[in-house]
């Protein structure tokens, strides 16, 4: 199993780089492994990032990008809440990144 | 479209114990990806499913019972009820977990999603699907 070496500690990701442990999540994880995809994240990064968090606390599950792309649409504004905005943001697929850097695990219905 | 059809999912098991219920509920969720016209029907043990203030620490088990709110975002909002499983074990509606879905048309308007139905309206809903899965 793969790890990832952050501030002296050792985190377990599954073989796609998704967090094994979703409770040892810190915010500096989510740069480190935007690193390996050459990203940086930006306040519109850590929006996304937050709400994805909150939905997961909510509901205990990451929602199919569809239900992200409506439900941030409704919480930061219909010139968010579309595909465009996202996968600009997010070009490797705004689910699967930005779950991965959150922390959770690939979303539910990711087909 | 005419290649919507319509999806029945049938709960009828205790929600902990056995995987049915999570491997239901995980499905359904990735099967709403397809756009299919979905609805959930609860029957037997499987109202316990839908049971409010679900606490899971003893057995050790991930609570998966928030999960159910999320129905609406998926475009999920017929969730049948059978009353006489609700009344054979004691329980009403109030038992249940409140499940809204929020209706783009009507300004995101907040309407119920759990119909509670005799068995009788189950069947002729039943009649009426093209697809029917049983968990």
């Amino acid at each position: 199993m793969a790890a990832i070496e952050f501030e002296g500690k050792s985190y377990e990701v599954d073989e796609e780089g998704y967090l094994v442990d979703l409770t040892q999540w810190v915010p500096g994880l989510a740069q480190i492994m935007a690193n390996d995809e050459d990203a940086v994240l930006t306040d519109a990064h850590w929006e996304v990032l937050n709400f994805l968090r909150e939905y997961y606390e909510e509901y205990q599950i990451a929602p199919a990008v569809r239900v992200l792309t409506k439900a941030i649409g409704k919480k930061l504004g219909k010139d968010k809440g579309n595909s465009k905005y996202l996968y600009e943001l997010f070009p490797y697929g705004p689910g699967k990144q930005a779950c991965k850097y959150a922390g959770l695990p690939k979303p539910t219905g990711c087909v | 479209m005419s290649n919507v059809k319509k999806f029945m999912y049938i709960n009828n098991k205790a929600p902990y114990g056995t995987i049915y219920a999570w491997e239901s509920l995980e499905v359904v969720l990735i099967g709403a990806a397809f756009d299919q016209e979905v609805s959930l029907m609860f029957t037997g043990d499987g109202v316990y499913q839908l049971m409010k203030g679900q606490d899971t620490k003893e057995v050790g088990i991930k609570n998966f019972s928030p999960t159910y709110a999320a129905l609406g975002d998926y475009d999920i909002n017929k969730i049948y009820v059978e009353k006489e499983s609700l009344d054979a074990r004691g329980l009403t509606v109030d038992d249940l977990m409140h499940l809204v879905w929020e209706d783009e048309d009507a300004d995101w308007e907040e309407k119920d999603s759990i119909r509670v139905v005799t068995s009788a309206e189950l069947a002729e809903i039943l009649d009426q699907q093209d697809v029917v899965l049983s968990f």
